[in-house]
């Protein structure tokens, strides 16, 4: 092989490397029902510090993933409230996820609806793709060994709490 | 004459302090063309998600504060992370953004220039041939005929 078909080769095989070592650190993403959900460490959206789902093992835990700039979202944050005040204890809790969103937004949005259930910021949106997220809302529910057991993919409203992942929760006030 | 000089100081500066305040006061249409709407996926100049409106707002904001363009970009990959902004910033991985398309630059100049040196050498060499023999015979009758026919 001559000095100028080496080049070539070596140029041609550089530029696959550089889209391969893109593509492979790009990661794939997404989660299923059945697989174990992913526990990225996020800053709290309120007081500091982080948190993951990893500190809630053990518990039922509703994952949202929820942005203050989302219509469905404003219309499903008062269903998991009261889901929330209903279920939410040693047992089970909902837990926010504040994704590509403003921090100011996103404080401002769960105090205007009351949130009361831990919330987590996923500002660039990296939990989201963990998730394998195609927007926002978007509901995971995570057994106590933190498996997914549900998702749905778009806003959850009271009745369909009740009916599809109340009966998953341990009986009585979780 | 001191005092002088001095008061010309303060005039000289009292006129070029706006100008440079100007210079460095961010323009939300300048932005916007450096940082993405992370939901969307595009520049935020092309972006008209709710998203986007509201990551327009604050920077309008953030521009009314007083805050420059580079604080204000600081800002948004505070909230937003890296991948906010346009143009990567310039370290690890992302740092291929810039060095590939310089090297693919240099690399095709230095293939241009080759391939134009050639093609001239072989040019020239082909105005040093020798022109190609002249027909000789019945060839040589017949193309007087021909000239003669059509009067060249």
């Amino acid at each position: 092989m001559s000095v100028r078909s080496s080049i070539a080769v070596l140029a041609v095989l550089a530029v696959i490397g550089l889209l391969v070592y893109g593509l492979v650190s790009k990661g794939s993403s997404g989660v299923t029902v059945g697989e174990v959900a992913p526990t990225r460490p996020l800053p709290r959206l309120k007081g500091g510090g982080t948190s993951s789902l990893a500190q809630y093992k053990g518990r039922w835990v509703l994952v949202n993933f929820w942005a203050s700039w989302c219509g469905p979202c404003k219309q499903e944050a008062p269903a998991l409230e009261r889901f929330q005040h209903q279920h939410g204890g040693p047992k089970f809790t909902v837990l926010g996820i504040d994704s590509r969103d403003l921090s100011d937004d996103g404080r401002a949005f769960a105090r205007r609806y009351g949130l009361s259930y831990p919330q987590l910021r996923d500002g660039d949106g990296a939990a989201a793709h963990d998730y394998g997220t195609t927007g926002v809302p978007e509901n995971y529910l995570v057994d106590p060994r933190g498996k997914v057991r549900w998702l749905l993919r778009g806003p959850v409203d009271e009745e369909y709490l009740q009916d599809s992942v109340a009966p998953l929760l341990p009986q009585g006030k979780s | 004459m001191r005092v002088r000089a001095a008061l010309v100081a303060l005039a000289l500066l009292a006129a070029l302090a706006p100008a440079a305040i100007a210079q460095e006061r961010a323009s939300l249409s300048e932005i916007e063309k450096q940082v993405m709407c992370p939901v969307c996926g595009t520049l935020l100049q092309l972006a008209d998600s709710p998203q986007a409106q509201r990551e327009k707002v604050f920077i309008a904001r953030l521009i009314s504060e007083g805050k420059t363009e580079a604080q204000i970009k600081d800002i948004l990959v505070a909230e937003y992370g890296d991948e906010v902004l346009a143009l990567p910033q310039g370290s690890g991985f992302n740092l291929s953004a810039y060095w590939v398309p310089i090297i693919a630059f240099l690399v095709a100049a230095v293939a241009l220039a080759i391939g134009v040196l050639r093609w001239r050498r072989s040019s020239e060499d082909g105005d040093a041939a020798p022109p190609p023999d002249a027909p000789k015979g019945e060839d040589a009758e017949r193309l007087d005929a021909d000239l003669a026919r059509y009067d060249l």
